[in-house]
C-alpha cells in the first residue's frame, strides 16, 4: 500500500515535467497550427542550459537553492529567447506551407540542435552535482520519498494557474485563446499575428526549456532527450486534445501515472503501455480528452491536388535507361557502389510505398518505418528462431508488416488530420519498444545478427539483382495500382470523401487497403535491407527512420507519382554525400533540409512538372 | 403494382439539431417521371431533407421507402447502390481529376469495378463517360481538371456524376445555382426530358420561382422544419401561407 502510495506520489512528480512541455506544444500548435518537433530539442536546450547556468551561479555564489531555483528559470528564459529566434528566422516563412512540410522544417532545427549541442557540450552525459539540499528526503508513510520530487509535485498545478491567469487577464492571452479558436478571425481584427506567433513561441519554447531543467536534478543532460521526450509530448498533447492547456494538464497526470504503474506491472512494455493508451482515449474521443474538433482545419497536405497524368514519354525513356544502368552496374561499379545501389533500391520502395498512402490516400504517416522495421524483423525472427532461408525470410517480412497493417491501420483509417498522424506515430512508436525492450525475442539494442541472404544470392550481383526485382517491381506495381481504379478510387476519397460515399465508394475501406498495401510493401523493402545489411535494429523503426521517408517523399513532392523515386535518390545522395564529407553531418542534413523545404514547397518532382508544364504543356 | 407505387415515399421524418428542429413531420411522395420541387427561405430546411433522403444524416423519426424498401440505418454509399443520385448544394467533385475522370470513377464504382489495380483507369469506361457529359454539355471541358472549373459547370458535371449509375431518384440540392439564366433553363429542360424519357423521379430545390414554377409538376412548401403547402404552381402562388412566408422576400416571381 505505502509502496503504491509512493509510486503514485512518483507519477504525479513526473507529471509536472511532461505537462510543463505539453503546454507549450499545445499553445504553440493551437495558435500557429505547428506541429513543433523541435520542442523536443528546446527541452533538451533547457537541460543543458541549466547545467551550465545553475553551476556557473554556485561557483560565483555558493551551491545555495535560490541560485538554483534562479538558474533554472534563467536557462528557461534563455530557451524562450532561442525559440523565438527560430520562428522569426524559419517558422515565420511557412506558415501558409503545407502542414508537413513545417513538421520537416521542424525536423530540421532538430538536427541543428543535435550537433549544436553536441559541438558545445560533447557527447558525453552531464550530471549536476547535487548539494545535500537536493538529496535531501522526506518520509512518506514510511517509505522514504526525495523532497525535490514533492516539490516538483506542485510547479504543475502552479504553472497550470500561471497558465490560467495569463490566459484569462492579460491581452496576450486573450489574443492566444481567440486565435487558438479562430485564427482567421484574429488576424480580421487586425491584431499583429507576427508578434503573437512569435511570443507564443517564445512562452511554448521557454516551457520546454523549464521542463528539460527542473528535471535535471534527477536525470543527467543527454543528446537523447529531445527524441525520447517528444514522443510522450506528442501522445501527452494528443490525448489532452491539441491546442487545449487543461487537456494537457490531464493527460500528463494520466500518462505519468500509467508510466509510474507500468514499470511496476509491465516493467518490459511501459513504452508499449503509453501508446496503447493514447489509441484506446483517440478510439473513444477521436480529439483527445478536451479537443475539439476544429483543432485541424486544415488538409494535411495542403492545397489542392493537381491531377496525375500519365508519365511523359521523355521520363519512361530516362527511367529505362537508369534501370538499364542500375542492373549493369556490377559491370563497372566497385563493391561499395553495389551497396549504396541496393540501399538506394530499398529505400526508392519505401518511399513509394509512403507516397501511396500520403499522395493518392491523403493519410499522412508519421510512422512508417513500422512497417519497415517489421518486415526486416520479420526476416530476422524467421532466421533466429526458425532459421528459414532467405527465400522464406522474404515471404515472413511482407507478411509480419502486412497483418500490423490491417490491424494499425484498422484504427488509423478512422481518424483525420493531426490526430491520424499521431497515432500512426504512437503505433510506431510501440513496435519500436517492443523491439527495444522485449529482448528475449528482438535482441533489445543489440538487435538481431546473421541474417545473411542463401548462397546463390551472396554475390553482390547477384543481390542487387534480386533487389531490382523485387523492390523496383513492387515499386512498379504501386505506380500501376495509382493508375488503375483503386487509385482513382483513392483519391476520389481524399478530394471529396462527401461525394465518394455518394456515389458508392467507402472511403474508409479504400484508405485500410491502401494502408496495408504501403506496409506490405515497406515490409518487402524491410526484408530486403536485412539481407542486405546481415542485422536488424531497433533503429530502423525509429522516428528518425518514419521521419526519412517522409523526407524522401516530401523532397520528390507528394503529388507526383515518380516523387517518391526522385525523393529517395536526391535523399540518399545527399546523406550519403554529408555522411562522408562533412563532420557535422547531422546540421548539415538540418540546413539542407530547411533550405529545401524553403525553396520547395511542392517537392522536387513537383517543382521540375511544374517547370516542364510551363514550357511545353501538360503532358496528355 | 411497383410501377403504381410511388419511388420514394417519406413518413414523418424528423431532424434535430441541438434545440433546431431543422425537419419537423416532413412527409413527402414521389412517383416515377415526376418532377417535385422543394421550396422555401433560407434555413427552412430543405438541404437536411435531402441529407436524411440520402443517408446522409439520419432521421430522429420517420421512414423513408425506396420503392417500397426501407432505407433506415442505410449509409449514402448503399442507398446510392439502390440507385439514388445526387447533387449537392455546395458542388462536391473530385478536384484533383478531369471532368471526364469524375465520370468515369463514378461508372467503374457503378460497374463494380472499383478493386482492380492492374489495368488503367484512363481506358474504362470513356465512351459512357463522354455520352454523360455530351448531355450535360460537358464534353468540351472533359480535359479540363475540376478544380479550375466554373461554379456552373461543376454543377452540371455533378449532374452527369448523379445519372452515372442509371437512378431512379435523383435529389438535386439548388441544381442551377451560380449560372446564367439562359443556361439554368436549359439544364431544366434537359432534366425534364430525361425524367421523363427514363421515368426517373426527381426532388429538386431552386431559389430560383422562374426555374420552380417552369419546371416543377408538384410543388412543396417549406418553412422552419415543417411543409406548409403543396400543389402545381397556381395553387401555391395562389396559397396565403406562401404568401406570407414569401412576401417582401422578393423571391417570389413578378412578387416585388
Ligand atoms: N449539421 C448541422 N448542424 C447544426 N445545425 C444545422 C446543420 N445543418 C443544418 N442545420 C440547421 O438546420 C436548419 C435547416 O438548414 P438547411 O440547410 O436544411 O436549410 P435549407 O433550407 O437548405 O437552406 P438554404 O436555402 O439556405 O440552403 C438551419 O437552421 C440550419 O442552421
Ligand atoms: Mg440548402
Amino acid at each position: 500500500m505505502d509502496f503504491l502510495l509512493v509510486q503514485f506520489l512518483t507519477g504525479l512528480a513526473n507529471a509536472s515535467a511532461l505537462f510543463l512541455i505539453a503546454s507549450g506544444l499545445t499553445v504553440i500548435f493551437g495558435v500557429t497550427r505547428v506541429v513543433n518537433f523541435a520542442h523536443g530539442s528546446f527541452y533538451m536546450l533547457g537541460a543543458y542550459l541549466a547545467w551550465t547556468i545553475v553551476r556557473a551561479l554556485w561557483e560565483w555564489g555558493g551551491r545555495e537553492p535560490w541560485l538554483f531555483v534562479s538558474g533554472l528559470l534563467l536557462a528557461a528564459l534563455a530557451v524562450g529567447a532561442i525559440g523565438a529566434l527560430v520562428e522569426m528566422i524559419l517558422l515565420r516563412r511557412i506558415y501558409r506551407a503545407p502542414e508537413l512540410f513545417q513538421l520537416l522544417a521542424t525536423f530540421g532545427v532538430v538536427l541543428i540542435v543535435q550537433d549544436v549541442t553536441l559541438a558545445l557540450w560533447g557527447p558525453e552525459d552531464l550530471p549536476l552535482p547535487r548539494p545535500r539540499w537536493l538529496r535531501a528526503f522526506v518520509e512518506v508513510a514510511g517509505e522514504r520519498f526525495p523532497l525535490y520530487d514533492l516539490i516538483l509535485i506542485f510547479v504543475g498545478p502552479v504553472v497550470l494557474g500561471l497558465l490560467w491567469l495569463l490566459f484569462q487577464r492579460t491581452r496576450f492571452g486573450i489574443l492566444v485563446r481567440a486565435a487558438t479558436q479562430d485564427r482567421e478571425m484574429v488576424a480580421a481584427l487586425g491584431v499583429d499575428q507576427r508578434a503573437l506567433f512569435t511570443g507564443v513561441f517564445f512562452l511554448g519554447s521557454a516551457l520546454a526549456g523549464l521542463g528539460g531543467a527542473i528535471v535535471l536534478p534527477s536525470q543527467n543532460a543527454n543528446l537523447q532527450m529531445d527524441l525520447a521526450i517528444i514522443a510522450e509530448a506528442f501522445v501527452v498533447v494528443v490525448v489532452g486534445g491539441m491546442g487545449s492547456v487543461p487537456g494537457a494538464f490531464l493527460a500528463s497526470l494520466l500518462i505519468a501515472e500509467v508510466q509510474a504503474f507500468g514499470i511496476v506491472l509491465v516493467p518490459k512494455a511501459t513504452l508499449v503501455l503509453v501508446f496503447l493508451v493514447m489509441a484506446a482515449v483517440l478510439m473513444v474521443r477521436p480529439y483527445g480528452l478536451l479537443g475539439r474538433p476544429q483543432a485541424h482545419a486544415r488538409a494535411p497536405t495542403g492545397s489542392v491536388a493537381p491531377v496525375i497524368r500519365a508519365a511523359p514519354g521523355v521520363l519512361k525513356i530516362a527511367g529505362a535507361i537508369a534501370l538499364a544502368l542500375a542492373a549493369a552496374a556490377p559491370l563497372y561499379a566497385g563493391p561499395y557502389a553495389l551497396t549504396v545501389l541496393i540501399e538506394l533500391v530499398v529505400f526508392i520502395l519505401f518511399a513509394a510505398s509512403l507516397h501511396l498512402l500520403m499522395g493518392p490516400g491523403g493519410v499522412v504517416s508519421f510512422g512508417h518505418a513500422a512497417y519497415f522495421g517489421l518486415g526486416a524483423y520479420g526476416a530476422a525472427l524467421g532466421v533466429r528462431f526458425l532459421a528459414v532461408p532467405m527465400e522464406a525470410g522474404l515471404v515472413l517480412a511482407p507478411l509480419l508488416a502486412g497483418l500490423f497493417g490491417v490491424v494499425f491501420g484498422w484504427f488509423v483509417v478512422r481518424l483525420s488530420g493531426v490526430y491520424l498522424a499521431m497515432l500512426t506515430l504512437a503505433f510506431a512508436q510501440i513496435v519500436w519498444a517492443a523491439a527495444f525492450q522485449w529482448v528475449e525475442l528482438t535482441g533489445g539494442d543489440n538487435g538481431i545478427l546473421g541474417v545473411w541472404p542463401s548462397p546463390w544470392a551472396r554475390d553482390k550481383a547477384l543481390f542487387l539483382w534480386l533487389a531490382l526485382v523485387l523492390c523496383l517491381g513492387a515499386t512498379l506495381l504501386l505506380r500501376r495500382a495509382i493508375y488503375a481504379p483503386f487509385g482513382y478510387a483513392l483519391r476520389a476519397a481524399r478530394d471529396s470523401e462527401l461525394r465518394a460515399e455518394a456515389i458508392g465508394l467507402d472511403a474508409a475501406r479504400l484508405r485500410l487497403v491502401a494502408f496495408v498495401l504501403a506496409a506490405v510493401a515497406a515490409g518487402i523493402a524491410g526484408g530486403v535491407y536485412a539481407y542486405a545489411k546481415g542485422s536488424v535494429f531497433p533503429t530502423y523503426i525509429s522516428i528518425p527512420k518514419s521521419v526519412d521517408a517522409l523526407l524522401m517523399v516530401l523532397l520528390g513532392g507528394v503529388q507526383t507519382v515518380s516523387g517518391p523515386i526522385v525523393g529517395a535518390v536526391a535523399f540518399h545522395g545527399l546523406f550519403l554525400t554529408l555522411l562522408q564529407w562533412v563532420e557535422w553531418w547531422r546540421a548539415a542534413l538540418g540546413l539542407a533540409i530547411v533550405a529545401l523545404v524553403l525553396a520547395f514547397p511542392e517537392g522536387i518532382a513537383g517543382f521540375v512538372q511544374r517547370r516542364w508544364e510551363a514550357r511545353f504543356g501538360a503532358a496528355s | 403494382m411497383s410501377s403504381i407505387a410511388p419511388v420514394l415515399e417519406a413518413r414523418g421524418l424528423v431532424k434535430r439539431f441541438g434545440g433546431v428542429v431543422a425537419v419537423d413531420q416532413v412527409s413527402l411522395s414521389l412517383r416515377a417521371g415526376e418532377m417535385l420541387a422543394l421550396i422555401g427561405p433560407n434555413g427552412a430546411g430543405k438541404s437536411t431533407c435531402f441529407n436524411l433522403l440520402n443517408g446522409q444524416l439520419r432521421a430522429d423519426a420517420g421512414e423513408i421507402l425506396l420503392e417500397g424498401r426501407s432505407l433506415a440505418g442505410l449509409p449514402p454509399r448503399a442507398i446510392w447502390r439502390l440507385g439514388v443520385g445526387r447533387t449537392f448544394q455546395i458542388t462536391a467533385t473530385f478536384a484533383s481529376m478531369t471532368v471526364r475522370e469524375n465520370v468515369q470513377v463514378a461508372l467503374l464504382s457503378h460497374h463494380r469495378r472499383i478493386w482492380r489495380f492492374w489495368r488503367a483507369a484512363r481506358h474504362a469506361f470513356v465512351a459512357e463517360a463522354e455520352a454523360l457529359l455530351d448531355q450535360v454539355g460537358m464534353r468540351e471541358q472533359a480535359d479540363r481538371p475540376c478544380g479550375v472549373l466554373a461554379y456552373g459547370d461543376l454543377k452540371r458535371v455533378e449532374l452527369a456524376i448523379a445519372l452515372a449509375n442509371a437512378p431512379k431518384l435523383l435529389l438535386m440540392d439548388e441544381p442551377t445555382a451560380g449560372m446564367a439564366p439562359a443556361e439554368r433553363i436549359a439544364l431544366m429542360e434537359l432534366t425534364r426530358r430525361l425524367v421523363r424519357e427514363r421515368g426517373i423521379a426527381c426532388l429538386f430545390t431552386e431559389h430560383d420561382m422562374d426555374v420552380v414554377f417552369g419546371h416543377a409538376d408538384r410543388i412543396l412548401v417549406m418553412n422552419r422544419g415543417r411543409l406548409i403547402a403543396e400543389g402545381d404552381a397556381a395553387a401555391v402562388r395562389a396559397d396565403p401561407a406562401v404568401r406570407e412566408v414569401y412576401l417582401g422576400s422578393g423571391t417570389t416571381s413578378g412578387g416585388h
